[in-house]
């Protein structure tokens, strides 16, 4: 099937002006009758929320943490950029959509990637105007700094916590809108299954986490803010909590797959101490503004204290390969090169799998009081975790998994190919491309929940009669009932074998076979070994307690079984996509001088993936890509 | 910076199966405990050592494992997360202890969390005070161009120290009185501080001191406990605006 994303054509800074007009709205006495489910509390979930409740619908909020303050967007580290022009340094909506698209590998939609660029500017105003507290300068104006892949300053922040300070705003806006009561919040509930009737979202299947109870909620429209799926790695970036289950769920119910192969491994995450790690640390990419990247260039290096390696004898390999981007290179192009340093046996600390961040030259420059101003949090935590003073040492820095570009695909309006299914934020695969740029993800999961489901969901609901569905359906018993059925399945296998083991295998198998680097024979072993695992898991995992209580082994248990299904997936979406293209490295195509070489002929389209059965093949179905504004070009740092 | 050597520790852990329980402590042996382990992972290790011993592992709230969620709660050896300052507990590292200590691990405890299964609370009480008045009342859209609104960068410094709280409830575990002033006073204080949220000031601080006061949490009478407990460094300088902010609006 070819895909159409239904945007609106014409010149490219109409698009949205346009179809917002076209959109059909909902009159305000009519808004209260319709309910959505939103599933999610971070900033696309806790925003969408709280602006479709403040426009009269009736809302019903999820998250499985005990409040919606804690979703992992609080962990976002460095900035959120947005197109405000400011420092009057060449920025335009123009130059941010051009950014992002180049960034992504030419992967993205143009028409969506515009309307981020142009709605980054009301993201601000809107932070602001919540009492967000953005980093300012001495004139009380707003202060920016600068992010890899682009050479203007475009990037707002707080301190090094400027996702915790975005989700504190969206969180307060949510909880005005649950004192308001047109949100009802659901909290430590997990979503388990999508229930649609007749071809149509409607409905959620939830475990309450503290009673164990299966929870039917029915509603006109159902919005997923459900995040990415990195922990497929086990060792990641992402809270313990993250999983796929939501979108897995709806991927089993008929939504189509978009681009499962397109990961993001960050350059600078703190390296992994030991076997018993249970995640890796994010050091934000604010960092590289100030700190150079380089690994001994001689081999019998590597054990010397950095102190010790003369300034000739060091390799800054950023500023070496890329002197325009330098240590502002792209996250995928950053992370791979530090991989071929260490790959070449030039990496340092434990394993060789570390290169060195320096902070010396910048502390001269400017001092270490400035530096402490700038990063002083993220220098704390980095002696928290590793004992290590990095005023005076380098840090030593590895890559991790730490953002999905894919997800679920949805048009332009979010919605998924099955009606009433929004998807907004991580979630969804739209913006990124292959590679998403630092600083924008915070952009895109308030853009999708402020400024542009608001809008689209009107334009569906307008056309359904609310409250079409109620729980007493026979679909949501159904779904009930399988749901219970998995539930007596994990507890009863009474195996020999722990969640976690397993989550840790599964992790070893995507982190060597479909990682930074992979290849036809290194994917084809994934899905081999997948199966295997999940086979193994089903008969001989242990998991303790019951279901009607708060059972943390059998949460952790559904969420193992779901990554063990969708990590296939992941494996064989880069196995079928011959070329390399930002986070997607296939190493049978690069260019002479390492670089991805993408195969614009054959792979400009998303690929999205209709789930036909675990023992079948899923089915492929393609949306071509058209670059009219911003022209396919080979992306090039140097 | 790495070594190989290895601690043994005695855990003293808080056993509840659920609110209605009325608990118990329980001692566990921590083994192959390294320097780099952090104390959630700790605790991983000995769950771990429980399931494939047919045993019910130790549940703990937890989730980003990065100091910023405010998820961990554990009271380690009578201080909020363990006591080392501005961490929380899934960063405080096991290199803070040696082999062969005894660790008394206990859940936050105040009447307005109640406990619900052995180191898990209800904290939702936190989420009723930001409700009653946590915010600016803006809508969605039609607010003004951000750079119009100018702060003082002082002032919008000061209202970051504020806004820095995670809402993990340590200040109330550590609190004598159980009392969430210093939750309350950083965000009433961060919103009083900027403009945007001047206009509510009055109205915020009356409401949000009588949720604190409906939800079962405590008074003020100075022990400093709770800033010595925050995993951010909140400062109690925010409790005395918050009071000048409540005298204000008296007379508002």
């Amino acid at each position: 099937m070819i895909l159409d994303g239904k945007c609106p054509t014409g010149p490219i800074e109409k698009t949205w002006d346009k179809h917002r007009f076209d959109l059909k709205l909902v009159n305000p006495a009519n808004k209260r009758k319709y309910n959505i489910i939103v599933v999610g509390t971070g900033l696309a979930g806790g925003a969408a929320a709280a602006s479709l409740g403040e426009l009269g619908y009736n809302v019903q909020a999820f998250c499985y943490q005990d409040s919606p303050r804690r979703a992992h967007s609080i962990a976002a580290q460095g900035g959120i950029n947005a197109a405000k022009n400011y420092p009057s340094d060449g920025d335009s909506i123009l130059r941010l959509m051009y950014d992002t698209i180049k960034g992504g590998d030419f992967r993205a939609r143009e028409a969506d990637v515009w309307r981020l660029a142009q709605v980054s500017n009301n993201i601000i105003d809107q932070c602001v105007a919540q009492g967000v507290p953005f980093g300012r300068d001495y004139a009380g104006y707003l202060d920016n700094r600068s992010f890899g892949g682009a050479q203007v300053s475009r990037t707002f922040y707080s301190r090094g916590e400027t996702g915790q300070q975005l989700l504190l705003g969206a969180y307060s806006a949510l909880s005005r809108q649950i004192k308001l009561g047109t949100v009802k919040m659901y909290n430590r509930r997990e979503m388990l299954d999508l229930v649609v009737v007749d071809g149509v979202a409607r409905g959620i299947t939830c475990r309450n986490l503290i009673s164990g109870e299966i929870e039917s909620y029915a509603a006109d429209a159902v919005c997923l803010c459900t995040g990415g799926y990195v922990n497929v790695f086990y060792l990641s970036t992402n809270a313990k909590g993250c999983s796929v289950t939501a979108s897995w769920k709806a991927a089993k119910k008929g939504a189509f797959f978009a681009n499962p192969c397109y990961t993001q491994i960050h350059p600078t995450c703190i390296p992994q101490a030991g076997e018993y790690q249970s995640k890796l640390t994010l050091m934000s990419e604010s960092l590289r503004n100030d700190g150079r990247i380089w690994v001994p260039k001689k081999k019998e290096d590597v054990n010397k204290r950095p102190e010790q390696i003369p300034e000739e004898d060091r390799d800054y390999y950023l500023e070496r390969k890329y002197p325009s981007f330098g240590n502002l290179a792209p996250r995928d192009i950053s992370s791979r090169s530090a991989k071929e340093q260490c790959d070449e046996g030039r990496g340092v600390g434990p394993g060789g799998r570390g290169v060195y961040l320096d902070y010396a030259d910048s502390i001269k420059r400017l001092s270490e009081k400035i530096i402490c101003e700038r990063y002083g949090n993220l220098f704390e935590m980095y002696e928290r975790i590793t004992d290590d003073n990095a005023y005076k040492t380098p840090m030593r820095i590895y890559p991790a998994p730490h953002y999905a570009m894919g997800g679920l695909w949805v048009d332009y309006n979010l919605m998924s190919n099955i009606p009433g299914l929004f998807v907004l934020g991580e979630a969804n695969f739209s913006v990124h491309g292959a590679n998403r740029l630092g600083a924008s993800a915070l952009m895109q999961g308030l853009s999708d929940g402020y400024f542009v489901i608001p809008y689209t969901i009107g334009g569906y609901l307008a056309s359904v009669k609310p409250g079409g569905t109620k729980t007493d359906n026979a679909e949501f018993k159904k779904s009930a009932d399988e749901v219970n059925a998995t539930t007596k399945k994990l507890l009863s296998i009474n195996g020999k074998r722990t969640v976690t083991e397993f989550h840790r295998d599964l992790g070893k198998i995507m982190w060597n076979n479909v990682g930074m680097a992979r290849s036809k024979e290194s994917l084809t072993e994934a899905i081999q070994q997948i199966p295997k695992l999940r086979e193994e898991f089903w008969k001989n995992v242990k998991v303790t307690g019951t279901g009607a209580e708060l059972n943390q082994q059998l949460e952790n248990a559904g969420r193992v079984a779901d990554f063990l299904e969708f990590g296939e997936l992941m494996a064989r979406d880069s196995l079928h996509r011959e070329e390399s293209c930002g986070g997607h490295f296939r190493v049978e195509h690069q260019l002479p001088d390492g670089e991805a070489k993408r195969n614009d002929a054959d792979f400009s389209y998303v690929g999205a993936w209709e789930f036909k059965g675990l023992d079948k093949e899923p089915e492929l179905h393609k949306e071509p890509l058209k670059f009219e504004t911003i022209h396919l070009a080979v992306r090039s740092y140097k | 910076m790495s070594d190989h050597k290895t601690m043994t520790l005695t855990l003293i852990v808080w056993r509840q199966k659920n609110a209605n329980d009325s608990g118990k402590f329980e001692t566990y042996t921590a083994k192959d405990i390294t320097e780099h382990h952090s104390f959630l992972e700790m605790l991983d290790v000995v769950n771990e050592d429980l399931i494939n011993a047919g045993k019910e592992p130790i549940v703990f709230d937890h989730d980003c494992r990065e100091g910023i969620c405010g998820m961990c709660s554990q009271v380690v050896n009578g201080m909020p997360h363990g006591g080392q300052e501005r961490t929380t507990l899934c960063q405080l590292h096991m290199r803070k202890f040696k082999d062969g200590d005894t660790i008394y691990i206990e859940p936050w405890r105040a009447r307005a969390f109640p406990i619900v299964k052995d180191l898990v609370v209800d904290r939702s009480a936190l989420d009723t005070i930001i409700q009653a008045g946590g915010y600016t009342s803006c809508h969605t859209g039609g607010v003004p161009d951000a750079n119009t609104i100018m702060i003082p960068k002082p002032i919008a410094e000061e209202a970051t120290d504020a806004a820095e709280c995670i809402g993990c409830g340590a200040c109330v575990a550590g609190c004598p009185n159980s009392a969430a002033m210093l939750f309350t006073g950083a965000k009433v204080s961060q919103l009083a501080l900027l403009p945007q949220g001047r206009p509510e000031a009055a109205q915020r601080v009356t409401n949000m001191i009588q949720a604190m006061k409906d939800c079962g949490f405590g008074n003020c009478t100075n022990h400093y406990e709770c800033q010595a407990a925050c995993p951010k460094g909140i400062d109690v300088k925010f409790i005395a605006r918050m009071n000048r902010e409540y005298l204000k609006s008296l007379f508002a």
